[in-house]
């Protein structure tokens, strides 16, 4: 059977996007509402069929190989090099579409219930309809160039959704601060294609990472500060990608960016959007493992350095979702930091493996504790965590799906987050000690500040609500238990089988001696939580003075921020943009306006001359002939 | 040619015609009499082309045809111009070239 349904996923978010776009004011919000969640379910059962037939109806016994089910050529610039658009399905695509279209769906259910009420509701549901559209065909790029006009979409996207509530001053800021920094980081990303393409004369990922092609013969010999140009390339690509993933240093817009709705928030800059630069690099990795593991190194460097300052941040901080943000971001570094360690083909790509399998239970699970802090939120109307407390009797499924997900996230031993991180872990043991010490580190506090948040909300002091919580609507329920089932159970998908970095299977045993100290440390963590934040205690408050410097650095997120505005406003407008207006207004519009104002002086001058008088100009007309005349008189009388 | 008169006491009429318009056109405030200025300067130049056909190309006809196409052309030309005075003393209720500056900056 033919893949080439696989377009109808894509197409029908986009249809459903232009028909909610265009003639959503026209309909009552619930139909919108509805129309968009089932046009997501129509795609989530196609990739869900796609997967099915794909991995399972294939019996591909000597390995998934690359389909391109639909290719067209879209602009020509040489002979040779040209833009398609298309689609490619391989083991990582699938499960991308499958990631996505399944978190997808669920916020779209959720959304019913969360946004029940709010102004735009059917722009709200156009917008999601147009970011799926713009992610999926991300995942499905069939090259470099493709991928890029679909990373714009979903950064166009993720501004519009964060900046939803355009009335608040602080979310159309945080909408312009995600759009500046990934647009700054994708012009890197620009770069690396223009090289990439420059060196290899092709856009496309199949070519690019046949391990015959251009990409591991070009650009080898050339060296510019001690790398290679393909290796220079990657960097620039990765850049994109770090941009997109928000790693340090540019990860600055992703705690902002959640004055978006939660949905939002669990959909975006969790579960999807946010692993695109993941996947950019695994995407490209045999050229990332072969031709440029300098790039490679750096990835896994920061990778790991950014899982453990986002790690130490979120320790620190109340607001619920921000604590989940940083989270995020340290998730994703252990995604970067796998790819980083890993190697290329069969045993050796356990880390690509691992990666890939984090990214789909953490989608799973993060997108559970996003929606679950949602529902939280709807309950108490306070992002605030010490405005929380005690929620456990209010909210029981709220409780049962979020215990799930922080079980999963601390690696408790049998759930999706221990298989994935295991394995990561593993693959940092065999590659690189700084690294896999760095892992563990951030494991165990992984877990300490997910069940700090855990406890502080649910157990600790009950506070004085305004009126009683209430358990949030089946709509948002529903999803949360969806997510849940996919946390517990999402650990024993055969992804070593199924996701690998040359599309061959292989096996992995359980290593013990790495899966017991990490449990037991990441249980470290939750016990001290436990012991911190389980019962209303000034044992937190009596740390935190202990560590006064450093806990105000992490509270403050160790300056990023106010480094950011020091370098753009002091050192870029002040000391280079300033001098250039300067010379603009003072010297090249100065020049104009002195050419202008001395006309205008002059004539202001001689004006009198016209005087309106005809018997003037005959004077003066008649003056200047008998001058002529004398003139040449005097000239030519020898 | 004509018996006895050198070329030069004709041409001595239409200088000082030519003058004695050029200086009615500058000076004086009439409109009616500075388009009667302007004839004078056209009739002195005439002159000089009639004069000059008759002392130095006498076998040619030229000089004088063109002098009748210039009085022709005056003709029309002090039928514009008086027009316009008219108009003019309807809108100022006056000919003098002092009071009508209106056209200045």
């Amino acid at each position: 059977m033919g893949f080439g349904f696989t377009l109808a996923i894509l197409v029908i978010p986009l249809a459903m996007f232009l028909l909610l776009g265009l003639a959503g004011h026209k309909m009552k919000p619930a139909t919108a509402g509805i129309l968009g969640t089932l046009g997501l379910g129509i795609s989530f059962v196609l990739s869900l069929l796609t997967a099915y037939l794909y991995f399972f109806a294939s019996h591909a016994e000597a390995g998934f190989k690359p389909i391109i089910p639909l290719v067209f050529e879209w602009m020509r610039f040489t002979p040779t090099l040209q833009i398609d658009l298309g689609i490619l399905l391989d083991p990582i695509s699938i499960m991308m579409l499958v990631v996505v279209t399944t978190i997808s769906f669920m916020v779209h259910i959720y959304s019913n219930g969360y946004m029940k009420g709010d102004d735009g509701f059917q722009r709200f549901f156009a917008f999601l309809s147009l970011f799926t559209f713009s992610m999926l065909g991300l995942v499905v790029a069939t090259n470099l160039f493709q991928m890029y006009i679909f990373w714009e979409l979903v950064g166009l996207s993720s501004y519009l959704l964060i900046g939803y509530y355009y009335t608040k001053p602080s979310a159309v800021a945080a909408s312009k601060k995600a759009f500046i920094v990934t647009r700054f980081a994708d012009l890197g990303f620009l770069v690396g294609i223009l090289i990439v393409s420059y060196l290899t004369g092709t856009f496309d990922f199949a070519e690019l990472t046949d391990p015959s092609g251009p990409a591991f013969t070009e650009g080898k010999g050339i060296l510019f500060l001690g790398m290679s140009t393909m290796s220079w390339a990657l960097i620039f690509i990765f850049m994109g990608g770090a941009g997109k993933s928000a790693m340090f240093p540019l990860h600055i817009w992703l705690p902002d960016a959640m004055e978006g709705p939660t949905p939002v928030s669990a959909l975006i800059h969790a579960a999807t959007m946010v692993v695109a630069g993941v996947y950019l690099v695994a995407r490209l990795f045999p050229v990332f493992a072969i031709a440029a593991p300098d790039a490679k190194e750096i990835v896994s460097y920061v990778g790991a350095f950014t899982a453990l300052f986002a790690a130490t941040v979120a320790c620190t901080q109340f607001d619920i979702k921000r604590v989940l943000a940083y989270s995020t971001m340290s998730q994703i570094g252990y995604m970067m930091l796998a790819l980083g360690v890993s190697g290329y083909g069969g045993e050796e790509g356990l880390g690509f493996m691992a990666s890939n399998f984090h990214l789909f239970t953490h989608a799973m699970f993060k997108a559970l504790l996003f929606l679950g802090a949602g529902s939280i939120i709807h309950a108490v109307h306070s992002n605030d965590m010490r405005e929380m407390g005690g929620l456990k009797k209010y909210m029981p499924i709220t409780f049962t799906t979020f215990l799930i997900g922080w079980l999963a996230i601390s690696g408790f031993p049998g759930l999706s987050g221990f298989f994935s991180k295991d394995e990561i872990l593993v693959a940092a043991f065999n590659h690189n000690k700084i690294i896999f010490y760095t892992a563990v580190l951030v494991a165990g506090m992984t877990a300490f500040y997910m069940s700090r948040l855990f406890f502080s909300v649910f157990f600790g002091k009950e506070q004085h609500y305004h009126h009683a919580p209430h358990e949030s609507p089946k709509t948002m329920t529903i999803p949360l238990m969806v997510l849940a089932f996919a946390s517990l159970f999402g650990g024993f998908i055969p992804f070593h089988n199924l996701v690998t970095s040359d599309g061959m299977h292989f096996e992995t045993e359980f290593h013990w001696n790495i899966a017991i100290p990490v449990t037991l440390f990441a249980f470290a963590g939750i016990a001290l939580a436990y012991v911190l934040y389980y019962k209303p205690s000034t044992k937190s408050d009596k740390i935190v003075a202990t560590l006064k410097g450093f806990h105000k650095a992490a509270y403050n997120k160790f300056y990023i921020d106010e480094i950011y505005m020091f370098v753009t406003k002091k050192i870029l407008f002040g000391l280079i943009s300033a001098p250039i207006a300067w010379f603009d207004r003072q010297i090249v519009d100065g020049s104009m306006n002195a050419i202008g104002y001395i006309t205008a002086f002059t004539s202001e001058k001689i004006k009198k001359l016209q005087s309106g008088q005809v018997q003037k100009y005959g004077f003066v007309f008649v003056s200047g002939v008998i001058a002529l005349m004398l003139v040449f008189v005097y000239l030519y009388s020898e | 040619m004509i018996a006895g008169i050198p070329v030069i006491h004709f041409l001595i009429i239409s200088t000082i015609m030519f003058f004695v318009g050029i200086y009615g056109f500058l000076v004086r405030k009439n409109l009616i009499t500075i388009l009667m200025s302007v004839e004078l300067i056209l009739n002195s130049v005439n002159i000089n082309f009639v004069v000059f056909n008759k002392y130095f190309y006498p076998q040619l006809i030229q000089g004088q045809i063109f002098t009748i196409f210039v009085i022709a052309i005056a003709a029309a030309e002090a039928a514009v111009a008086i027009a316009l005075i008219i108009n003019i003393y309807r809108r100022f209720n006056s000919i003098d070239v002092e009071n009508i500056k209106e056209m200045k900056f």
